[in-house]
């Protein structure tokens, strides 16, 4: 398959340099990959403090050693059904733009080293993510991810974390 | 030094790479200029006090020495005309004049723009030239008639002050002078030849001659004759490269043994210059003081006295502009330079160590304290220590109101000045300690609250007299803790604020007023937004942005401010503060299934509720009467829509009444659960500010607990 504009086709939509190193997560059947130096630490999910009136996809703040940390549940924010918190459920400990915040996902998977020939660009479909945010979608033996600007996904407004 | 300053700033001929020393030069000098510009705003010009002039001299040499050796030549030749003038002042060969301080003041600011540019390495061009000159102008003016003409005789008195900051920079400048030294005890005699060397490596240093045969006398020491025109300080430090400053006695030679002069013991603790070499300082060592003056002795701290206002005690004879200060905070001057993150760490670590204390404490609170008799009385000594460390810990953040203060002198005299009112500011309990934090914090608002009172508070100095006032104004600053708070006053005794006319503009803005409204209600309107009765607006106030910004910036440091006023004779704006934001003291009380904090200086009291207690008014708001006051009601679990699984016995079934910015509202919650001493976390590191909410801290059990914000929930209520 030929690329229009080979040039354009990683960094046209992200703000910094490709990143090489990938975690990826599932959320449901779909399969994400974020920058693997965004990701502080790995944790089971424990049950959040609830903050009043904050957005359903904002579970409340956890005590991590000593630092409140928000935790965001993305199968909430992205409407993926039903989120379930079980002894399985995995929370992604982010440290982005000098925050810590944490997010659920239903499993956490491996960390793959992806060459940009590896990353196609997206398609512009009106996905549950907003396509700004997705670097390109990686594929990896049968694997198809979805690598995603996690650092702008955090920072965005509608995620309501930064003030 | 007399070696020119080197081409390349940060290295001299010698490779010593000087840069790293760079960060500690303009830190000092900054404490320097600080004190230069407190005891010049101290001077009265009528009865200078000796003490004063001697500190400022000091505080100007200084710089000059630390810039020297780092090559700064503009700074060097302002500090150097400085010194010109200052040591003429202090040898009362001239007298003090006002022009004479405002130019060294400005002269001080002039020194902190270049040292900023020198920090910085900034590229702007700063040129003083014009008031170099005018220095050296005011330096060539009359001579004093007043007091004696220090003769050449006489000259060793003013180097005779025995305590460590040896003022032998005083030494005149031109003119030779023979001086004996005595070098030891030294191991080897031929170590005090390294001295002789120094004279023939430094052009224009002097001239030296052993005065003994070379060898060592019987108390192991060297003896010198030096010719020069050095000033004994820059001597003793040259020689501190060879051998200890404690081995070095200067001497004038035309002297007798006894003559004043700085002493071996003196000059080792040599706290002027670049603190490179610091000492503790000598407070008021042996020595005789051949001072015609008179002045006082010299129990003073130097610069070096870090965080703490260091003036010399209030103790000179007729040092009639000394007593304007209140009150002295006199440091002991062994203190330590400590960066502020590793206190911050530290006190984190500490903060950990007690919630981890805690959580221990409920895990042990399960088991048997018979068979557990060892580990229970464990626990509780832990408990102990562990409150000690971590009130000793808060502690050294804690640094004098003196602080905040400091500025104000300057600022009012320059604000005074340009709006032609006399005005003069007395401050009271600059001992009293607040937390760092805080300190930053409070500056700004505080500042506006003088400018207030300089701008719109004190009158006319014609209007004062016609009023039947002094025409000077007064301007008092106080701070002082009352409680588990600091209470910080700006009190004037200036016109007040009319009644009447803070009610008319109240409805001009169409601010809901009614003349029933109470004094205190009426000038606390003066804190809504855009309000200003400043007839006119000066761009020095009036802009009537202020005083909302102002209350808004106290109270979320977690404190109030309020306003009392005669017209006529005055006003006062009182602000009340937590003496920290980091640890506080907490109820928590459940809610459901979550539980809160309520910060323990806000509550009031608690009550058991019956429900027929609580009445309603229109249907949806809630009141409870207490002691013969109508109380809003606020179900927290209405507020934060906290998630109730079944109605239960204790459901809100407790009320707690809170008290914030003078008006209570009665919590509505499920039970009391118990008081405690809580580590505050800051919630908007991570997420951001949640209404109703302004902390966090960690529970015993590891779990989070939102810390209430008393103030905010108590306006919802209220309006």
């Amino acid at each position: 398959m030929q690329i229009a504009e080979p040039e354009r086709t990683l960094s046209g939509r992200s703000n910094g340099p490709v990143p090489r190193e990938y975690l990826t997560f599932r959320l449901r059947a779909e399969e994400y990959g974020i920058d693997i130096l965004k990701v502080q630490e790995i944790r089971g999910y424990e049950n959040p403090t609830r903050i009043a009136n904050a957005p359903s996809f904002i579970k409340g703040v956890i005590n991590l050693r000593g630092v409140i940390v928000p935790i965001v549940d993305l199968r909430i924010k992205f409407g993926l059904g039903d989120a379930e918190y079980n002894e399985f459920t995995v929370v992604i400990i982010l440290n982005v733009h000098d925050r810590v915040v944490g997010m659920v996902v239903d499993s956490v998977s491996d960390v793959l080293e992806l060459a940009p020939s590896d990353v196609r660009e997206a398609p512009d479909l009106s996905a549950v993510v907003d396509a700004s945010y997705i670097i390109g979608l990686g594929t990896v033996a049968e694997r198809m991810l979805i690598l995603v600007d996690i650092e702008r996904l955090v920072s965005a407004p509608d995620m309501a974390i930064v003030a | 030094m007399n070696q020119s300053p080197s081409s390349q700033p940060g290295s001299d001929g010698a490779g010593f790479d000087l840069s790293q020393f760079h960060a500690i030069f303009f830190e000092e000098a900054g404490e320097n200029l600080a004190n230069m510009e407190g005891l010049l705003l101290d001077v009265d010009i009528d009865a200078p006090d000796d003490e004063q002039l001697n500190a400022i001299f000091r505080c100007a040499h200084s710089i000059k020495g630390g810039a020297a050796t780092f090559g700064f030549a503009d700074v060097v030749e302002l500090t150097h005309v400085m010194e010109a003038l200052l040591d003429r002042l202090r040898r009362h060969e001239l007298v003090p004049t006002s022009a004479m301080v405002d130019t060294l003041l400005e002269s001080g600011d002039a020194l902190r723009a270049l040292l900023g540019r020198h920090r910085d390495q900034g590229d702007e061009e700063l040129d003083f030239g014009e008031l170099v000159d005018r220095i050296r102008v005011l330096t060539e003016g009359a001579a004093a008639t007043a007091g004696a003409q220090v003769a050449a005789s006489a000259e060793p008195a003013p180097r005779a002050e025995a305590p460590a900051p040896a003022v032998a920079g005083a030494a005149p400048v031109s003119g030779k002078r023979r001086l004996a030294a005595r070098i030891g005890p030294l191991a080897r005699a031929a170590i005090a030849d390294q001295l002789v060397e120094l004279f023939h490596d430094i052009p224009g240093l002097g001239e030296i001659e052993p005065a003994d045969a070379g060898e060592l006398d019987d108390g192991g020491y060297r003896h010198f004759s030096i010719v020069t025109e050095t000033p004994d300080e820059e001597l003793l430090d040259l020689f501190a490269f060879h051998v200890d400053r404690s081995q070095v006695s200067l001497r004038l030679a035309d002297e007798g043994p006894d003559g004043a002069h700085a002493t071996g013991e003196g000059a080792e603790a040599h706290a002027d210059g670049w603190g490179l070499f610091e000492g503790p300082a000598k407070q008021g060592a042996a020595g005789t003081r051949v001072e015609p003056a008179g002045a006082a002795p010299s129990g003073d701290t130097t610069a070096d006295a870090a965080s703490g206002a260091s003036r010399p005690p209030a103790a000179p004879p007729g040092g009639a502009g000394s007593g304007r200060r209140a009150d002295r905070a006199t440091r002991d001057a062994s203190t330590l330079r400590v960066s502020v993150e590793k206190v911050d760490q530290l006190i984190n670590i500490v903060g950990e160590l007690v919630i981890t204390q805690a959580m221990l404490a409920q895990t042990g609170r399960d088991l048997d304290p018979i068979v557990h008799q060892q580990m229970m009385s464990c626990l509780v000594d832990l408990e102990r220590n562990t409150r000690l460390l971590q009130e000793s810990v808060m502690a050294i953040r804690m640094i004098p109101m003196a602080l905040v203060f400091n500025r104000f002198p300057r600022m009012l005299r320059d604000l005074t000045a340009k709006l032609g009112k006399r005005v003069e500011l007395q401050t009271v309990g600059e001992a009293t300690e607040l937390d760092k934090g805080m300190v930053e914090k409070i500056t700004d608002p505080l500042t506006h609250l003088v400018r207030n009172a300089a701008d719109h508070g004190i009158e006319m100095p014609e209007d004062r007299i016609a009023a039947g006032k002094n025409p000077v104004g007064r301007i008092t600053l106080s701070a002082q803790h009352r409680g588990g708070s600091i209470l910080i006053e700006v009190q004037d005794d200036g016109r007040g604020l009319g009644r009447e006319r803070i009610l008319a503009k109240a409805r001009e803005r169409g601010i809901p007023v009614s003349d029933s409204m109470s004094d205190g209600e009426v000038f606390a309107l003066v804190f809504e937004p855009g309000f200003s009765t400043a007839s006119e607006v000066t761009d020095v106030s009036g802009r009537g942005v202020g005083m909302d910004v102002v209350r808004r910036n106290i109270q979320s440091l977690g404190g109030s401010v309020e306003i009392d006023s005669a017209e006529g004779y005055g006003t006062r704006v009182s602000v009340r503060l937590p003496l920290t934001l980091a640890i506080m003291d907490g109820m928590s009380v459940g809610v459901s299934t979550e539980t809160y904090i309520v910060p323990l200086g806000s509550v009031v009291e608690s009550i058991n509720l019956e429900p027929s207690m609580i009445r309603s008014v229109g249907g949806v708001n809630q009141i409870l009467e207490v002691r013969d006051e109508f109380l809003p009601v606020v179900s927290l679990q209405d507020f934060f829509a906290v998630p109730r699984a079944e109605e239960s016995a204790r459901g809100n079934s407790t009320v707690i009444v809170v008290e914030a910015e003078g008006q209570r509202v009665a919590l509505l919650v499920d039970e009391l659960i118990g008081q405690h001493q809580v580590v505050v976390k800051n919630l908007e590191a991570n997420y951001r500010k949640v209404p109703g909410i302004s902390g966090a801290t960690i529970m015993g059990d590891g779990r989070v607990a939102l810390i209430l914000d008393v103030a905010h929930l108590v306006r919802r209520a209220r309006h």
